[in-house]
């Protein structure tokens, strides 16, 4: 039952959290390198509609955090002003995704009070904004990285396996190193190859060809196994014997059967390599800073005062467990339905089905 | 020097971050390597690490012939090394002769090198030795201080086979490592620990004639992670935690009456952090971007109007909690004999910098960015070392300052070994953030970092064609200095280097950050020092309270 509905559930969700994702110059009531110096680490900020005098209020509202000791990043709220929370407020004209021009977001308060739902990280930046900026590379990263992985998977494991002989030898031999070689620790070394110095699409785009590139070989080794099963089906022969070209075959007779592995085969790659990209940032190797990812905003973690005492630098990730848990029910889905998916994919096709 | 007097015995629990490297004195480099053999080794005339003055140690007394070139120093009688062997003047003559032996390449043998000519040593008798500089040199006696007098009974014969260098590393069995501090080695195991016992010999008594030190033992754990260090000191499993961040000492704060340990904020101490551009003569090296952007980097209305747009106060809040000290020009006020009170200090001054860059002919494209007159936007990159958290955020903060007034610099985290690598070999870098640290207050140590062709005058390392006025006046005014004997007549000097400093910006200082430490209670006579080692400084003294 729940299997079945599935992807009309979680996919949908899936597109929805990535469309939030882009347009979080939007969402996001400030933009993610805007430091707030006199706020480091200050606790997300609490929505009330009562006020201190017991009075209600229509529109909800804040209170500004006011620092309570020196040096140390301890809060209280300052009672003396409220600060109603305001929706599609103006603000001076931003970008989203470098593209188009904006200037509305979601929601804000007036200064100086800040709005921070997830609170402010070590410079007083918004961890909210952060995390809604960080996903673009963090989400993306998996998406695309994949197309790059079953691109070459595909076109290097269907070479392999329709021709066979030397070919299928030697591409498998270097599939079996990459397989062979622990992908993190390969990551590393290519990693440290590129220059140091870029900017963050630069980064991301280095992130997105490093961490496909290295993936190829596992879709590939399936997929050849699956050309291989497949060229020696009677009807492929019988087109060979009409005289149909490699190129034919390969697209009308191969190609088609290998959707359903590669479904899966996606469903499995896009988180690992989400979680990829959230481990080269998080060991400093990802996008840099003021950029957020989800791995460089964690990366804070690793600091013992930080973990003990500001629980709300954890949440990218908490963020992370809805990600995978999307991904994962999706990939159970795919398996248990391979074969009827490749099966819907053909009840639209006309001429020969195979068996 | 008189602490209150204890008693015998017990073990203190310490830490450090890296292995120590050797326990050879002659060519211990790393911090952990100088700290144990500063416990297990003594010197002729000694630095109070607390007051930053001079103290007679295993000299016990010296005078200054009046033309200050020539020294004499009565040696202490009855003196023995941890092995029990006597110390005598063939033991001076014999470490200085080790210590100045170009073959052993010393790290310490550069302060022994006055204006190209070696300090000579010579024994007057057994208990006499006379040491003549080429030249009068000011506050000479502090140059003994951290010289550890070497057993010339165990050592010599390895010297004369050549292999004087390779002596005393961790794997020698104690029993060959002799010195006069005092503890000595007990036992060492890898990336474990390493055990010092005290010194039945020693040769320091407390006001009542016991033979110092009280303690029994230390023992000296490896613990290299920052985070696991400030746990197990808050779990009690070592007894004293030095060089805590100042994110750390807020951690421990909250446990601090509860568990029995005390936090000590000495203020600042002798290091500080600084922003500085590649002022290298690039000319003949395949760098070009950074050989146009040095027409930046040597204006000096550029660096004051980056000096300017710096937001240190910010620093000193977020980075160090407030336990640090904004800084405008090289010397902290933690170094109160030599810090010119009379430098101003600057503000942060978006709207200052913004005009001075206007005046030096830059300006802004309609997006904020700024221009240079040439018409080239104005961008840099920015190393630090990845493993250093406060210079991470320094970076960071720099980086959204320099912003404010449109210019683009990029945060570059590197491994510190690489780092160092383009500062000092390959020039390959704009611009960088470093710390400095000093082993002494005086300014005899800042020599090479200020004068012209210095080895630590980071900035601009390559040979130099034509000297800026101010700086040919740093190079004679720090000469000068070495060689006068006054100190008010030095402090006026340095003064007045301190000053070109501040106005002429070839360094950015940012923040001088306070020295952090903590102890358990029990510890006796724990007084926390600015120079290193700042918690075991004077560890024949320390003691444990018992506990009632």
């Amino acid at each position: 039952m729940f299997l079945r509905a599935t992807p009309r559930i979680v996919l949908p969700a899936l597109v929805g959290l990535h469309l939030v994702v882009l347009l979080a110059g939007f969402f996001a009531p400030y933009d993610f390198a805007s430091q707030n110096r006199m706020l480091p680490f200050a606790p997300p900020t609490r929505i009330h509609i009562i006020d201190s005098q017991g009075k209600l209020h229509a529109r909800p509202f804040i209170y500004q955090w006011k620092a309570t000791a020196e040096g140390v990043p301890q809060y209280k709220e300052d009672h003396s002003a409220v600060f109603p929370i305001r929706f599609f407020v103006s603000v001076p004209r931003y970008e989203i995704v470098g593209i188009v021009g904006f200037r509305w977001r979601l929601f804000g308060v007036e200064t100086p009070a800040r709005i921070f739902l997830l609170g402010s990280d070590a410079y007083g930046r918004d961890q909210l904004s952060r995390l809604l900026y960080g996903g673009q590379i963090s989400l993306f990263a998996g998406p695309l990285a994949t197309v790059i992985s079953l691109s070459l998977g595909i076109l290097l494991g269907a070479t392999a396996g329709y021709y066979g002989s030397w070919i299928d030898e030697v591409l498998m031999r270097f599939a079996e190193v990459f397989l062979a070689l622990p992908w993190l620790y390969l990551l590393f070394a290519v990693r440290a190859f590129l220059p140091m110095h870029a900017g963050p699409n630069q980064i991301f785009i280095l992130l997105i060809v490093v961490i496909g590139v290295i993936g190829w070989a596992r879709p590939a080794r399936l997929i050849r196994g699956i050309a291989l099963s497949a060229r020696e089906r009677e009807y492929v022969l019988a087109a060979k014997s009409f005289g149909a070209s490699d190129a034919y075959i390969l697209r009308r007779h191969i190609l088609p059967q290998v959707s359903g592995v590669a479904l899966t085969q996606a469903a499995l790659l896009i988180p690992r390599y989400v979680l990829a990209e959230v481990t080269l940032s998080f060991l400093g190797l990802g996008v840099a800073e003021p950029a957020p990812s989800w791995g460089n905003m964690l990366a804070a973690l690793q600091h013992y005062e930080i973990i003990g005492s500001y629980w709300w630098m954890s949440l990218p990730a908490l963020a992370l467990i809805p990600v995978f848990l999307a991904y994962y029910s999706l990939l159970a889905y795919y398996t248990v339905q391979d074969s009827s998916i490749s099966e819907a994919i053909w009840k639209h096709r006309e001429g020969f089905r195979p068996i | 020097m008189l602490g209150e007097s204890g008693h015998y015995g017990g073990r203190l629990v310490i830490s450090e971050r890296t292995e120590p490297k050797t326990l050879n004195p002659l060519t211990a480099l790393d911090g952990t390597s100088r700290d144990i053999i500063g416990l297990i080794s003594a010197d002729l005339i000694h630095i109070n690490r607390s007051s930053l003055g001079t103290e007679a140690a295993l000299a016990k007394s010296w005078e200054m012939s009046p033309d200050g070139r020539r020294y004499t120093l009565r040696l202490r009688r009855g003196v023995r090394f941890s092995d029990g062997h006597p110390f005598d003047a063939d033991d001076v003559v014999f470490t200085f002769e080790a210590y100045l032996d170009e073959r052993l390449h010393s790290p310490q043998r550069e302060l022994l090198i006055i204006s190209g000519k070696p300090l000579r040593v010579q024994k007057l008798d057994a208990y006499t030795v006379r040491f003549e500089l080429p030249q009068p040199y000011a506050a000479a006696e502090r140059l003994f201080d951290s010289i550890a007098i070497l057993p010339c009974r165990l050592l010599k014969p390895l010297y004369k086979e050549g292999k004087l260098a390779d002596a005393w590393g961790l794997n020698t069995p104690p029993e060959q490592i002799a010195g006069l501090g005092p503890f000595r080695v007990k036992e060492y195991v890898s990336g474990q620990r390493i055990v010092l016992e005290s010194n039945p010999y020693y040769w320091k008594i407390d006001q009542h004639g016991n033979r110092l030190p009280y303690l029994r033992e230390i023992v000296c754990l490896l613990i290299s992670n920052p985070d696991a260090e400030t746990m197990r000191f808050e779990a009690g499993e070592t007894d004293v935690i030095s060089r805590l961040s100042a994110a750390g000492y807020s951690t421990l704060e909250k446990y601090e009456n509860a568990r029995g340990f005390r936090l000590y904020d000495i203020g600042p101490g002798l290091e500080y952090d600084f922003l500085f551009f590649n002022v290298n003569d690039l000319v003949s090296r395949p760098l070009g971007s950074i050989t146009y952007k040095q027409t930046w980097f040597r204006q000096l209305a550029f660096r004051r109007a980056i000096s300017m747009a710096i937001d240190r106060e910010a620093i000193v809040r977020l980075v160090y909690q407030g336990r640090a000290r904004a800084m405008w020009s090289h010397v902290t006020p933690g170094n109160k004999l030599w810090v010119n009170q009379e430098i101003p200090t600057g503000l942060h001054d978006a709207t200052g910098a913004r005009g001075i860059l206007r005046n030096a002919g830059f300006f802004w494209r309609s997006d904020g960015r700024l221009i240079d007159p040439a018409r080239k936007p104005v961008e840099f990159s920015i190393l630090h070392n990845a493993g250093n958290v406060q210079q991470m955020q320094m970076a960071t903060m720099i980086q959204a300052d320099l912003k404010e007034i449109g210019i683009e610099a990029h945060a570059v985290p590197l491994e510190f070994r690489s780092m160092l690598d383009r500062i000092f070999k390959t020039y390959e870098y704009e611009a960088a953030i470093m710390a400095l640290a000093d082993g002494d207050a005086d300014p005899n140590v800042e020599m090479n970092v200020w004068v012209s062709d210095g080895g630590t005058h980071v900035w601009d390392l390559t040979p130099k064609r034509k000297l800026e006025p101010w700086q040919e006046e740093v190079d004679r005014l720090m000469n000068e200095q070495l060689v006068t004997l006054d100190y008010p007549s030095r402090k006026r000097l340095y003064d007045r280097v301190q000053r070109l400093i501040w106005e002429n910006l070839p360094v950015i200082c940012l923040v001088g950050p306070d020295i952090l430490v903590g102890a358990k209670k029990r510890i006796g006579n724990f007084h926390p020092a600015i120079l290193r080692n700042h918690t075991l400084w004077n560890s024949e003294q320390l003691f444990l309270r018992q506990i009632q």
